[in-house]
């Protein structure tokens, strides 16, 4: 078994990563923004299994689960904020909370 | 093998562009759940078929139930898509797409450097050589993994439980 | 029983203390208690002190006593050591002795003010400072009590602060004795650079074999500590803080600007004799300033109508005569004449003080007017302290003292007749300016209701006082008069005697006769122009004599010259100054960053995914870097 090129795998994960980074820049809906962080927290995970293997080792798995760990925990915190937010302002427009605005 | 991971590359891409842009909250879920899939399966062209079941299993079941689940309480109608549309101007694109171009344009030249002699896939890693490894070496990590996850499951009660004062 | 010196500043030290600690939370009878009883003690112990200082002298003629090292810097360690030896044994007994028949007068002076704890704890303060100003065995620590000293007096001065005048008049004070501080420190300075220490005994010792008579640094040093006498001493040039100095309530005038700080100037020049034999030509100018300034505050004096300026300026021209003392190397008629001044100023003061508190605080003195009947007491210790004052002959303190300075001057190497002459014309102002004070004051027809009421804590301060006033000049009499030399024979262990001059007896003789002449003469001028006001006293209504009358009023016109050469260019700098060019590189400092903040702060939109775009642009530049460079 030949196996594939890693730059064509990395290139995969460089693409998903980056239509991700457009989804999150783009997109003014909070739900979608974070959907995008999901697109692209994969994208690394998938960096992460090309790697490891590209070496024939685990470390690059066990990288992938603990991206998969990060990914659950934020999306839990994510998509609370999310309703806070919706429950205070009644939308959710990423830009109606500029409350930082210098 | 080889045809199976292009392929599986070419629907991930294309679904997750579709994904950033549709209008409609569950359409672009259901398009990021065939991104998650294609992604599964690539891992397993990888030689990482541990990966790509935690993939589906988590990533494509645990983690869009839950995006789906808040669009649900959510209640977005016909009306949040409209609204949506109206957000979607070709002008907004056109900062984001010229990162992503200048990020391409690094990662490519990179990886062209690199192009010969590296090859993946060739060795299937099974369940029990990451276990392995994870309740080895790694096992520092997993506890810091459970400490974060609790952390967002706090974080989660704490938030989830709204504006008592109201 | 030597070792109980450090008793005596420690003591009024503690009283200060107290009263500074309870902030005047005390009943006045316990603030008189701890204020007066502290000095008291003080004076006590200082007493016992020098009985057995006299009865055992300690070897060598001195006592030291080391409390505590102070520092240690390489080869810089000053100790806290107290010195007790003749010249120190006078001041520490007159100052205590003084200081604590003053705070008993202040106890019933000031009874009623508000500031009664205030004004004691600073007196206190002040006894503390000047008792280890004149026992500090090193200059630094008399540097110490001579600031504490500074100090004292700007918080006594301006005691009554509600007025800004006297606001005003404290921190002159405080200023123009600073012009003569930072010259002395300079001086220290400049002594501790070349002799290795400020421990005075070795100074003394190591100044000779370091410098040649008229050395460049040993004048310059004795210029030096000259500068800073002349500020504490008020004399010219520094002189013009203290006739405003009476701002202050009189017990303050009485103990600070008449008996005991402005002598600090005096002490410290006879203390560091040795560096002013080493500079002739700096002797000689504490001699001339002396002549001048006595001259110059005398003739101010005859023309003041405040009673208290009348007494300043009498305190500069005492003390002008001190300083002459000191530059014609008399240095024992210096202190002997500082010791007999302490005792008649301030029973001058006090008496002053004694009348104008029955008289409703008037302080013109031809407001006044027949106070004698009145006033027996005032009037009588008024008279004592006048009759000293002017040197009358014979029974008075300061004839004994006056005498001995101009004996000393004639006799001196340099200038003597020139100097004789100045102190003999100063003798005859004095004595006309203050029987002129006594005249319109006492008598003539009563212009202002009086009444006596005044009790036995100003009545046994003023009857101490008279009778050292008359009585304290005959420990040291002139060999025509009983030739007692107590005085001199208990200080020639610390300052050198004069040099005689091979002069007979009969010279002495005839030199004092003229000067109790001129005395008596003054006298009698004052009783003809202001009691009798003989015809020829109109002169004085001559125009060209009111220019000079008001001329002398304003002290020689010196806080005129002083504003105009001085403070105004000055303010007028300090105007200039206000916009400078070091200021508009701060303004252009603040003006950039608010400039920046303009545009910055619109950077930050609150826009959650503007920030990511900057994130990202940012990583991506940071990536470029990486990959590309």
């Amino acid at each position: 078994m030949a196996g594939i090129p890693l730059s064509h795998g990395l290139l995969v994960a460089v693409v998903l990563f980056a239509l991700g980074l457009v989804g999150v820049l783009a997109r003014r809906n909070l739900v979608f923004m974070l959907m995008s962080i999901e697109i692209m927290l994969n994208a690394a995970g998938l960096a992460f299994i090309a790697g490891g293997a590209r070496w024939a080792q685990p470390d690059g798995q066990i990288m992938f689960i603990l991206v998969l760990t990060l990914a659950a925990a934020e999306v839990s915190v994510g998509l609370a904020l999310i309703l806070a937010l919706y429950h205070r302002l009644e939308t959710l427009d990423a830009d109606a909370a500029d409350k930082l605005k210098g | 093998m080889t045809a199976a991971f292009y392929v599986s590359a070419a629907i991930a891409v294309l679904s997750t562009v579709m994904a950033i842009t549709r209008a409609d909250a569950v359409h672009a879920l259901l398009y990021l759940v065939v991104s998650l899939l294609a992604a599964a399966s690539i891992f397993y062209v990888l030689g990482a078929p541990f990966a790509a079941v935690l993939e589906v299993i988590i990533y494509a079941g645990a983690i869009m139930v839950l995006f789906v689940f808040v669009v649900m309480m959510l209640n977005l109608g016909q009306a949040a898509t409209i609204q949506e549309r109206s957000w979607i101007k070709p002008r907004m694109w056109i900062g984001p797409a010229a990162l992503m171009a200048v990020l391409m344009a690094e990662v490519a030249y990179v990886l062209w450097a690199s192009r010969k002699g590296n090859f993946a896939g060739a060795n299937v890693i099974e369940a029990e050589q990451v276990g392995i490894a994870f309740f080895g070496p790694y096992l520092l990590a997993v506890e810091l993994a459970s400490m974060l996850l609790l952390a967002g499951l706090v974080a989660a009660c704490h938030l989830g439980r709204g504006d008592e004062r109201k | 029983m030597l070792a109980l010196l450090w008793l005596t500043p420690a003591l009024p030290l503690l009283g200060f203390v107290i009263l500074f600690a309870t902030a005047g939370r005390l009943p006045a009878s316990a603030v008189a208690a701890v204020g007066v009883g502290s000095v008291g003690l003080s004076a006590v112990i200082a007493l016992i002190i020098t009985a057995s200082f006299l009865t055992t002298p300690p070897e060598g003629d001195f006592y030291r006593q080391v409390l505590w090292r102070w520092i240690a810097i390489g080869s810089f360690n000053p100790e806290v050591a107290f010195r007790l030896d003749p010249l120190s044994l006078v001041m520490m007994l007159v100052i205590t002795f003084v200081g604590f028949l003053i705070h008993l007068y202040s106890s019933e002076f000031m009874a009623g003010d508000e500031g009664y704890s205030r004004f004691f704890a600073s007196m206190n303060l002040f006894v503390a400072a000047m008792l280890i100003l004149v026992l500090a065995d090193d200059l630094l620590l008399l540097y110490a009590g001579w600031e504490g000293v500074g100090l004292c007096s700007y918080l006594l001065i301006g005691f009554w602060y509600r007025d800004p005048a006297n606001g005003a008049a404290a921190r002159k004070a405080f200023i123009v004795t600073r012009i003569g501080d930072t010259a002395m420190v300079v001086g220290l300075i400049l002594l501790f650079t070349r002799l290795g220490t400020l421990a005075i005994p070795e100074l003394m010792e190591r100044a000779p074999q370091a410098w040649p008579a008229g050395s460049a640094t040993a004048t310059a040093a004795a210029a030096l500590l000259l500068g800073g006498a002349l500020g504490k001493s008020a004399q010219i040039p520094l002189q013009t803080w203290l006739p405003d100095a009476m701002a202050g309530p009189t017990p303050v005038s009485a103990l600070i600007h008449a008996a005991t700080m402005v002598t600090a100037g005096v002490y410290l020049i006879a203390r560091t004799h040795v560096l002013f034999e080493l500079a002739p030509a700096i002797q000689l100018a504490v001699a001339a300033i002396g002549a001048a300034t006595l001259l110059l505050a005398a003739f101010s004096a005859l023309n003041q109508h405040d009673f208290k300026r009348i007494l300043a300026y009498s305190t500069i021209s005492q003390i002008g005569y001190m300083f002459l003392a000191l530059g014609a190397g008399a240095w024992t008629a210096a202190i002997f004449h500082f010791m007999t001044h302490a005792f008649f100023k301030a029973l001058l003061f006090l008496a002053a003080g004694a009348v104008m508190m029955c008289i409703g605080d008037e302080h013109d003195i031809f407001r006044m007017g027949g106070l004698w009947r009145r006033l027996p007491l005032a009037f009588a210790s008024f008279l004592i302290g006048a009759a000293s004052l002017a040197a009358l002959p014979l029974v008075t303190a300061g004839f004994y003292s006056k005498d001995m300075i101009l004996w000393g001057a004639w006799t001196s190497g340099r200038g003597g007749p020139a100097l004789w002459a100045a102190g003999l014309i100063g003798a005859l102002v004095t004595a006309i300016y203050i029987f002129r004070a006594v005249f319109v004051v006492f008598f003539g027809e009563m212009q202002i209701a009086a009444r006596s009421r005044y009790g036995w804590r100003i009545a046994v301060p003023l009857g101490v006082l008279s009778v050292l006033a008359l009585g304290g000049g005959f420990v040291e009499t002139p060999a025509a008069l009983g030739h007692v030399e107590a005085f001199s024979r208990l200080l020639e262990a610390v300052l050198p005697t004069q040099r005689e001059v091979a002069a007979a007896p009969a010279t002495q003789a005839t030199v004092m006769a003229i000067a109790s002449f001129a005395a008596l003469a003054g006298v009698f001028i004052a009783y003809l122009v202001y009691l009798r006001r003989v015809r020829a006293a109109t002169i004085l209504d001559t125009s060209a004599v009111q220019r000079l009358h008001r001329f002398w009023l304003a002290g020689w016109g010196f806080d005129w010259l002083y504003d105009r050469v001085l403070v105004r260019p000055f303010l007028w700098f300090a105007q200039l100054n206000r916009d400078d060019a070091v200021d508009a590189v701060y303004d252009g400092v603040a003006f950039s960053s608010r400039v920046s903040h303009a545009y910055l702060s619109r950077t930050q939109t609150g826009r959650v995914r503007w920030y990511a775009g900057w994130l990202v642009a940012g990583s991506l530049a940071a990536i470029a870097i990486a990959v590309f460079a």
